[in-house]
């Protein structure tokens, strides 16, 4: 019983995690239909400056174990990954609109870049960002129960993301604008709204949450130039298999993979699961190409 | 009898450089130390994966990220062979130090040459036209295709490393020297110089069967799918059997160009099989020129001879390098070197004769077409999002192209001759 309740919580924590990952990318390939390869290397950016701020501010800020840094490393792991974000939307992504096979190899050559320049500034070896201490322990339920609470608080994280998210889509007049631009730019241009301006904003916003992500991720191990790497495929398979341009798709699909890919590691080993759940989801895009919320909707 | 001369110098003209170009290759032993001759060997199998994946991708519009997935099936099927060869009476050292006491069945007839050999190709092939038959029937298309293939590459690599026993996990097939060939080892510079020469042969060809695929009336049909698929499946062809065809035949490409990379490098790995190399197998292409064959060659000898130039001499810049190529190709040079080096020809050409190139010189008769997301999206019921106004650049770039190198419709005219 302990086994599965802890499994279950295991995958929910994985998904989260991986629903952390591929949230903005839902945004720059769903919305926008931008292939952000360099999407991972977003997350890193968001890690490292976690990183910075632990080396630069946490003795004037209480010492590591308070944390005080950590909290704000969150926002500044935004406005960082965002603003180089809206550089690279500015300086290339919009010459690529409808051409997502072009934007692919684009941003695979920006990660490329953004990969060097971590280890030209913080060297090859990967570092390490520890946590605050009310990161540290877990909720012990008996003798086999603990649930960690960097878990718990990255299972919070997110739904306090999404949260604001559906809050900015549907809320505030700068969702409205992206809204209208997605559904149809010219009369949205027509009506007044800087369709360049949102186009910017939303690509930024997405790479903004790659950030925050980043930070999560420093919590659950050390950090180096190619963390991206590691979650870039699997973020793209929860987009597609959400459904492109389908929030709530995206969400369903990473809690759906996180939970089956945890329980079938139960039944065989580590790798054999994750294949069986990335060979599930290919034979469920054969079935249904546009993904969860295509059973949803029709 | 004037008009046979003519046709024979239009061959002359078509094929010379060709043969030239090949002729020099097969030279090359005879003036390049050994350790140039395996690198120029190495990049030359890549070439040939190059040749594949741009029959596929600048000539069928689909942009295969599992490349380096055949390509390592091939390899690791033949480093079997050798393998096997190497070790003589005993089981693999990998195999022994995971547990195993005796050779797994599916192993065992990699001790044939022969088998080996065909199994290399075909398996990768097969399972190419499996997957690509059930991806193509469910419609699915430009980057979901791209998303796709590369999933299937990490689950594979992901396998190959976790099953130690059998494939050697991350450490891969390695310690081939002891393989003999007519009592010499794998090493010493004959079998190297056979396997290199074999190499240039196989990349020639690659080369012609390429050519012969995309100017055939397949090749014809495959252009026009890449170009507009809803169009060719309303004249009643079959996309799917036409992309099944050549994504197996890229495959089956790719794979033959693995046996080749495993006597000259003598190491496979998953590190050759996963998602990074197979999409830098993509720039290879793309700088050389998309839909022009010999721009996939071009492309990926200055690739890898660029790589191993700058990691000689400042490794750290090379990376750069690589990013900012990826960026400029895409953004500054998307006809590649081959394509900008004819748009440049033809130009001159108009210039001068006042006529555009005749179907004599054949490359890059057709020009790379940027796939837009209208169609995709459509498809897959996504929001066409910034497709409603970018469609519209898109295409007007494309356009541009197609009046800046008019051979295309020479080259059209030329299928009724």
């Amino acid at each position: 019983m302990d086994a599965i309740i802890l499994q279950t919580f295991n995958g929910l924590s994985l998904g989260s995690i991986l629903l952390m990952v591929s949230l903005g990318l839902a945004f720059a390939f769903g919305l926008m239909g931008v292939i952000n390869m360099a999407h991972g290397e977003f997350i890193m950016i968001g890690a490292y400056t976690a990183y910075v701020f632990q080396e630069a501010f946490a003795h004037s800020l209480g010492g590591v174990e308070a944390g005080v840094w950590f909290v704000l490393a969150i926002p500044a792991a935004f406005l960082v990954a965002a603003l180089l974000g809206a550089l690279m939307e500015v300086t290339m992504i919009r010459f690529l609109y409808g051409r997502p096979l072009d934007t692919l190899l684009a941003t695979w050559g920006a990660g490329l870049v953004l990969q060097q320049a971590a280890r030209s500034i913080f060297g090859a070896p990967n570092v390490n960002v520890s946590s605050p201490i009310w990161l540290q322990g877990g909720f012990d339920f008996g003798a086999q129960l603990l649930l960690p609470y960097k878990r718990i608080f990255i299972i919070v994280l997110v739904a306090v993301i999404i949260g604001a998210v559906y809050f900015y889509l549907y809320r505030s007049a700068n969702g409205r604008r992206l809204r209208a631009v997605m559904q149809n730019r010219e009369m949205a241009s027509c009506l007044g709204v800087r369709s360049r301006w949102v186009d910017a904003s939303t690509f930024a916003l997405g790479t903004g949450l790659a950030g925050v992500a980043g930070v999560a991720l420093t919590q659950l191990g050390s950090i180096g130039p190619s963390l991206g790497t590691f979650y870039i495929v699997d973020a793209f398979m929860v987009v597609v298999l959400g459904g492109v341009g389908r929030l709530p798709g995206t969400i369903l699909a990473a809690l759906l993979i996180g939970i089956s890919n945890t329980l079938l590691e139960l039944g065989t080993s580590a790798t054999v699961g994750k294949v069986l759940v990335l060979l599930a989801i290919i034979a469920f895009l054969q079935w249904k190409p546009s993904g969860l919320a295509a059973l949803q909707t029709r | 009898m004037k008009n046979q001369n003519r046709t024979f110098l239009a061959l002359l003209m078509r094929w010379g450089p060709f043969l030239i170009i090949t002729a020099l290759f097969l030279l090359a032993p005879q003036f390049i130390s050994p350790f140039r001759l395996s690198q120029l060997g190495k990049f030359l199998t890549f070439a040939i994966i190059a040749v594949g994946l741009d029959l596929i991708w600048g000539y069928g519009g689909m942009m295969s990220l599992g490349q380096g997935l055949f390509f390592s099936l091939g390899a690791y099927g033949f480093a079997m062979y050798l393998k096997l060869l190497a070790s003589g009476d005993k089981i693999p050292d990998f195999m022994f130090w995971s547990g195993l006491t005796e050779l797994p069945w599916f192993w065992a007839p990699f001790s044939n040459p022969l088998f080996a050999v065909v199994a290399a190709l075909v398996i990768p092939s097969l399972i190419a036209a499996i997957v690509g038959y059930f991806i193509f029937r469910s419609r699915v298309q430009g980057v979901y295709f791209s998303i796709i293939t590369q999933a299937l590459t990490l689950l594979t690599s992901i396998w190959f490393v976790g099953q130690q026993a059998y494939t050697g996990g991350t450490n891969g097939i390695t310690n081939l020297g002891s393989a003999k060939f007519f009592g010499q080892s794998l090493l010493s510079t004959g079998v190297q110089t056979g396997f290199y020469l074999a190499t240039v042969i196989c990349l020639a060809l690659v080369y012609v069967l390429a050519r012969w695929v995309t100017d055939s009336r397949f090749g014809r049909l495959l252009i026009a799918l890449r170009d507009d698929e809803a169009r060719v499946r309303f004249l009643g062809y079959d996309p799917v059997l036409i992309k099944t065809l050549v994504f197996t035949l890229s495959a089956g490409i790719a794979a033959l160009a693995g046996v080749l990379f495993v006597p000259q490098v003598g190491i496979i790995s998953p590190a050759n099989m996963g998602v990074v190399p197979s999409i830098e197998m993509v720039i290879w292409v793309a700088l050389g020129g998309r839909g022009t064959l010999i721009g996939a060659i071009v492309g990926a000898l200055v690739v890898n001879f660029g790589r191993s130039y700058f990691s000689e001499t400042y490794p750290e810049i090379w990376q750069y390098f690589l990013g900012l190529l990826f960026v400029a190709v895409v953004l500054l040079f998307p006809a590649g070197i081959v394509g900008s080096l004819m748009q440049g020809f033809n130009w001159l050409r108009i210039r001068i004769q006042g006529e555009p190139m005749s179907d004599m010189t054949e490359y890059g008769t057709t020009p790379y077409r940027p796939i837009t997301l209208g169609h995709s999206a459509s498809n897959l019921s996504a929001p066409a999002a910034p497709a409603a106004t970018s469609t519209s650049t898109a295409t007007s770039a494309t356009a541009s192209a197609t009046v800046s190198s008019p051979s295309s419709t020479t080259a059209t005219a030329k299928g009724g001759s």
